[in-house]
């Protein structure tokens, strides 16, 4: 993904001036104040910040589990916040896909059921719906785990069937909060790896993530204090340098 | 950085020359810590004052070559069984720095801490896109150069390297408004201690407006490190 093209693209995801603000009075707490950010398809973007720093509200908000107190989110151009309740959760349902620390796959299904799910939610029909799981956890080469249930698969496995989940059908948008919290360091980078991939395949990524190594993977680093991006990293200039010399090799 | 035991160990799978040293050098390393010629021949030089290596003739092309003596090799050995001394510490610029911002007057310690881990991330995420681009390489089924392997290793010992920084500088700041937090609530006279001032008038928004989230900010950059090294793990998609 260049930076040419990644801005001839519209954003797949825009938070303009998102405020949230728990309680009232004295014991108010400014959560988020004026976030802007936007996230383009194939970019990943990590969200850094102590706990409390709003990093989690934010993701619920974009994610429309949570409503702002002012500010727009607008994904695959509409704006989610606000509008028919039933058109903007079907319009949630269909474009975005979250990946939680504890995976949450349902328990009683095997995990290409799990990743039909969604479809058949859309109203695809169940047999389609297999044939688009198979064909997507194929694709991530997760295929072998496929008539395995979420017991029976380890929690880097329930974790990238979660992606997969995510991501199926005209799916462009995951927002992934603490996704490698449970996981040790290798399989953490292991569905970090396929995120990223995802990512370079033409999906648009949100991280929330306290691990530097983690956000290392992301095209753009998002610092976020008491509320506020404080400060992002852009990608370098040094980058072509440095893929040149990794050419070399 | 030990030039002279990098040298030994390439000249120990045969004679060589000096440029060729530095090559080799370099592609086992990824350039991360580039030599000029004028270098490998002084380390060269000294290496056969002092009985590691002695010059055998000529290759075809008339390149002077080296071959590594007995004492070399003893020399070698002795380098790959010893560990690295990590005792007496090279002196690292941003500890200096950030010991040098406490107290500093018109320094604001926090955006110093800010500055600098948006640099280390940045580093981390060129280091993470070579060390995915290197994987890729190495798991494409091609055969597995040792260099390839060498600078993978590398690659990740300035990962480990960066992620400790970020984290430290995590800490840092995390210490920084525990220290003003203590110092607030023991009264003015506390505040007197260096560190709890300096941390006061660092801290310009967060500790004053929302003090439930200073608070937090101190719990999350002491999550424990993981200790286990993954050098040579790959990820698998």
């Amino acid at each position: 993904m260049s930076e040419r093209s990644q801005q001839a693209q519209q954003p797949v995801l825009q938070l303009q001036q998102l405020t949230r603000v728990h309680g009232s009075g004295a014991t108010e707490v400014h959560a988020l104040r004026g976030i802007d950010l936007d996230v383009f398809p194939g970019e990943l973007v990590a969200v850094m910040g102590p706990s409390g720093s709003g990093k989690s509200t934010l993701l619920t908000i974009a994610g429309g589990l949570d409503s702002p107190t002012s500010g727009r989110v607008i994904v695959e151009n509409t704006d989610i916040t606000s509008g028919d309740r039933k058109v903007l959760s079907a319009l949630r349902r269909r474009s975005i896909g979250y990946v939680f620390q504890d995976y949450n796959l349902i328990p009683a299904l095997t995990a290409a059921e799990n990743v039909a799910l969604p479809r058949e939610l859309d109203g695809v029909s169940a047999r389609k719906a297999r044939v688009e799981a198979l064909a997507a956890l194929e694709e991530m080469e997760l295929g072998h785990l496929a008539d395995r249930f979420p017991d029976e698969m380890s929690g880097g496995q329930q974790q990238r069937i979660a992606i997969a989940r995510a991501l199926v059908g005209d799916r462009r948008l995951v927002l992934a909060d603490e996704p490698t919290g449970a996981l040790d360091s290798e399989t953490g980078e292991s569905v970090l790896a396929l995120l990223r991939a995802r990512c370079d395949a033409g999906a648009a990524g949100v991280l929330v993530t306290h691990e530097p190594r983690f956000a290392a993977w992301a095209d753009r680093v998002v610092f976020l204090r008491d509320g506020a991006v404080v400060d992002q990293t852009v990608r370098s200039d040094a980058d072509s340098l440095l893929t040149g010399q990794a050419g070399q090799r | 950085m030990s030039i002279r035991h990098g040298l030994l160990a390439l000249l120990e799978r045969g004679p060589r020359y000096g440029s060729q040293l530095r090559t080799e050098f370099e592609s086992r390393t990824g350039a991360t810590w580039p030599l000029n010629v004028g270098q490998v021949y002084t380390t060269l030089g000294r290496l056969e004052r002092d009985g590691m290596v002695a010059q055998s003739g000529e290759d075809d092309a008339g390149h002077a070559l080296y071959t590594i003596t007995e004492a070399g090799r003893e020399e070698l050995r002795t380098w790959f069984e010893r560990p690295v001394d990590r005792t007496s510490p090279a002196r690292d610029e941003l500890a200096i720095k950030l010991a040098m911002a406490v107290g500093a007057s018109g320094v604001d310690i926090r955006a110093v801490i800010q500055s600098q881990r948006r640099h280390t991330v940045k580093a981390m995420q060129d280091y993470t896109r070579l060390k995915f681009q290197a994987i890729s390489a190495l798991e494409g089924g091609g055969r597995q150069e040792r260099d390839d392997v060498a600078w993978l290793l590398v690659l990740e010992q300035l990962i480990f390297q960066t992620e400790a920084e970020a984290r430290w500088l995590d800490h840092c700041e995390a210490r920084l408004i525990r220290l003003s937090l203590a110092a607030a609530r023991s009264g003015p006279t506390a505040a007197a201690t260096p560190a709890a001032s300096t941390a006061v008038t660092a801290s310009t928004t967060s500790t004053t407006s929302a003090p439930a989230t200073a608070h937090d900010a101190v719990a999350t950059p002491t999550a424990t490190p993981e200790p286990t090294a993954e050098v040579g793990r790959t990820p698998r998609r």
